[in-house]
């Protein structure tokens, strides 16, 4: 029914960077969790969660993987935090051609955050091993309204809008044609 | 396929400019562990006894333990070897925070640094990319400046090992730097002499387990286990009762104890100090807890400590903690040991107040005491004046300044400062501790059975009920048993001593902190790690069968290892003793007595010489083979053989 609002599942790992030991127990089982087989090996370098530090500015963050990106940033952002400039980079959880961030080091392909599904675990394994308590979980339902424009309508009218009609259909006849 | 370790040893030789990736001898596990077994193999097999410690020829190793990067938590030690310009003998020295684990994920369990370079340079080390690089821009940088620059120019994920100017000037006492941890005992002037500004290291390969299911539960128990465990960790990070060192250890240079200096006053003041200055406290990698404090300073560099290095500064000068905090990051930034520095600056002043030293001998030396001791240390780490022979250590330094200083120099063994304590009764297995321990300070020798009996028998009954860390029943029997600190047997003086001992070596070559390990049991007796369960471990990580006797053969074989070193080098049974005024109330003869019985406890000769009998039990045959040849041992060599007759024997019944 029009106008009805849905129920939606959020997952979400907060991180309290005031809390952070530095220990990075949340890379070593991430990577433990994600490692073929099962387990089999420690490598900080895989682990879908990292913990930027920089102990002498007293800087702890932990940064997860999200989603890949095939495009590059063409501007980015800087941050000064106590004295040290991070760039966007930094603090950027997508795994993207500018750089070795959540990638794997040896296929390069990109990693993302699963929240350990399919883990024997209520509660993603880096909340787990977090004992300072720097990271938490929560799951929390939210309400949306419903989606009542399709998106690719939105789409083709943002195109339609910036090219006008003919181009875009000679566009979309073209790359048809080559696919 | 190797699990635990990588199996790979780098060996760069600065001279030459090679480097190469040698793959280990799979054997050494078994009979060394790894860490610091190992490295003391190559220092016996590769650095001969007439090598000087700042010879090209002389190595200096950095071994990460063989649990160092597994899921096994609490397991973060780099362990440096080398040979001292101090003492000349065997150094061990080590630090926590992140550098081991990285090493093993960039592929190697040891890097192994020979010859000298022409200039400064620092190590690259990425993976398999490993290049000596010039070093020039990091010239007279601090340690902390120097990880900054090198973050900066690599990326943040590198971890980096530097030395400050004291270390590129030799000072003896130079510390080697990573994060919040820091080595020193000898090996910072060691890299300084090779002229290694920095190790830059970072991996990304994976480290295998032998058995991963267990050995991802086991990290996570014992993780829960450490963290919650309030025996484990350093309790000294949060109790804010320091009333231990401050009425306990002595002040300035290691000279005045001050019992009931610890007042609710001064609690309530240095507490203040702290928590007003404190970011934050931090842990090492895998480590739940929180042993850093870390501390901001007005107008000085972030800086770190733990335990009692907050108090030395402040109990050398007869301050308080707010100098402490106003020198330690500027001495740590140096790149100077907080341990022995302090002692050097007291010994100084000392001399200065005796008319030893003149206002000749210190131009432009400030009136005012915290004034002094900051320009000491500039004199120090510069080596100019005064400085160049303060700048070798207490001991060196009373003999080249002559003139009665040597009277001054009251608390060295080996010719290495020891921790400043002056109490009144001989204390018999401290005796042999500080006597015939070869890691030079006293923290890393104790540590299992605890320093002091408790007061009823209720409370040694309900110690002794959850003691599961006790090595035997035999120290539970004693410890219920035990009234007087110094009322200890010679029997039990030798096994307190061996298995103090042996959990240190067994650290060593784990790369478990002694906080979760060897150090803690002392204080509580509940430490995680003990050597009931580390063997299974091991078996878990490595898939190599391991049991108790296994470990303890290893930790007999890794101890005698060294004292082999230092017997090659000339140590002998006249410079194992404990400064003269360690206590007030001694027995030479006893002591001498006790030293025999240890010696021979060990199968030592009396001159503290292992026999051919006991290295070969510990496949040590190739060390009794170069002693034979080197006439250090003549075949016929006995052990004292008056264990039997003394060991019953208390320190005053003789």
């Amino acid at each position: 029914m029009e106008g009805q609002k849905v129920k939606k599942k959020i997952k979400e790992i907060r991180f309290d960077m005031d809390k952070c030991n530095g220990c990075r127990c949340c890379e070593i089982v991430c990577s433990q969790v994600h490692a073929n087989p099962k387990y089999s090996s420690v490598n900080p370098a895989k682990s879908r969660i990292r913990v930027i530090i920089d102990e002498f500015a007293d800087n702890y963050v932990a940064i997860r993987a999200g989603q890949y990106t095939e495009a590059e940033c063409n501007a980015r952002n800087s941050f000064t935090i106590r004295g040290r400039e991070f760039g966007t980079c930094e603090f950027c959880p997508a795994a993207c051609p500018s750089r070795d961030a959540f990638k794997d080091p040896e296929s390069g392909l990109p990693f993302k955050c699963d929240a350990c599904e399919g883990e024997d675990s209520d509660i993603p394994m880096c909340v787990k091993e977090c004992h300072s308590g720097a990271l938490t979980y929560i799951e929390r339902e939210v309400e949306v309204e419903p989606h009542t424009t399709d998106e690719l309508q939105v789409s083709v009218a943002t195109l339609l809008k910036r090219h006008g009609l003919e181009k875009v259909v000679d566009t979309i006849a073209k790359v048809a044609k080559e696919l | 396929m190797r699990y635990g370790e990588t199996g790979y040893f780098l060996e760069i030789d600065l001279s030459t400019g090679n480097i190469e990736k040698v793959e280990s001898d799979p054997r050494w596990l078994e009979l060394y562990v790894g860490g610091q077994g190992s490295a003391d193999r190559i220092l016996w097999d590769r650095v001969p006894p007439e090598v000087e410690p700042f010879s090209p020829d002389n190595l200096l190793i950095f071994s990460a333990g063989l649990f160092c990067g597994t899921p096994i938590p609490g397991a973060n030690r780099t362990i440096v070897n080398t040979f001292s310009p101090q003492t000349n003998l065997h150094a061990h020295t080590m630090m926590g925070s992140y550098f081991a684990p990285e090493m093993k994920f960039a592929g190697y369990d040891k890097i192994i640094i020979k010859g000298k370079a022409d200039k400064l340079v620092y190590i690259y080390i990425c993976d398999d990319k490993v290049e000596i690089r010039d070093a020039s821009h990091l010239k007279g940088l601090g340690t902390y400046d120097t990880q900054e620059v090198l973050k900066k120019e690599l990326g943040h994920r590198f971890q980096i090992a530097a030395i400050g100017p004291a270390g590129e000037n030799r000072v003896f006492y130079a510390s080697i730097d990573h994060s919040h941890a820091s080595a020193a005992r000898g090996a910072g002037a060691v890299m300084g002499d090779k002229r290694v500004k920095a190790i830059a290291i970072k991996g990304t390969k994976d480290l295998y387990v032998a058995n991963p299911q267990k050995a991802f539960e086991l990290g996570n128990r014992l993780r829960k286990e450490i963290a919650e465990n309030p025996h484990v960790g350093d309790w000294m990070a949060v109790d804010e009762d320091d009333s231990f060192h401050h009425d306990n250890f002595a002040w300035g240079n290691a000279r005045v104890r001050r019992k009931g200096y610890w007042t609710p006053e001064i609690e309530e003041r240095f507490t203040r100090i702290k928590y007003d200055h404190l970011d934050r406290q931090t842990g090492c990698f895998n480590c739940p807890k929180r042993c850093h404090n870390v501390i901001s300073w007005p107008g000085r560099k972030r800086f770190s400590y733990k335990c009692f290095g907050k108090d030395t500064y402040h109990m050398a000068a007869f301050q308080e903690l707010d100098f402490s905090y106003d020198i330690l990051g500027v001495a740590q930034n140096l790149g100077l040991d907080s341990y022995t520095t302090p002692q050097v600056i007291a010994f100084a002043l000392e001399l200065y107040e005796a008319g030893i030293l003149t206002d000749n001998d210190l131009p432009g030396m400030p009136n005012d005491i915290k004034g002094r001791f900051f320009y000491f240390l500039d004199k120090i780490v510069k080596r100019e004046g005064i400085g160049d022979i303060l700048a070798d250590g207490v001991y060196w330094a009373a003999r080249k300044i002559g003139k009665g200083a040597e009277a001054f120099d009251h608390n060295t063994t080996k010719k290495f400062e020891q921790v400043p304590i002056k109490l009144g009764k001989l204390n018999p297995p401290y005796f042999l501790m500080i006597a015939t321990g070869e890691k030079m300070n006293i923290t890393q020798i104790e540590g299992s059975f605890p320093q002091d009996p408790l007061p009823t028998r209720e409370e040694r009954e309900e110690f002794v009920r959850g003691w599961i860390a006790a090595k035997d029943e035999r120290f539970k029997k004693w410890f219920l048993e035990w009234e007087k600190r110094e009322m200890v047997t010679i029997e039990m003086a030798c096994a307190i001593t061996e298995w103090n001992e042996a959990m240190h070596y067994i650290d060593d070559a784990t790369g478990l902190c002694g906080f979760v390990s060897s150090f803690r049991g002392q204080f509580g007796g509940r430490t995680v790690y003990h050597i009931h369960n580390i063997p299974e471990f091991i078996t878990v990580i490595t898939g190599v069968e391991f049991d108790e006797e296994k470990l303890w053969t290893v930790y007999k074989r890794n101890r005698n290892l060294v004292r082999a070193l230092n017997v090659r080098r000339g140590m002998r049974r006249e410079d194992e003793k404990p400064p003269e005024d360690h206590w007030a109330v001694r027995n030479h003869e006893y002591e001498q007595i006790l030293l025999d019985c240890y010696y021979e406890y060990q199968g030592w000769t009396k001159q503290g010489i292992p026999t051919v009998e006991t290295l070969k039990k510990l496949d040590l045959d190739f060390v009794a083979e170069d002693f034979l040849k080197r006439g250090i041992l003549t075949g016929n060599d006995e052990v004292p053989n008056v264990y039997e007759k003394y060991k019953d024997k208390y320190p005053w019944g003789i």
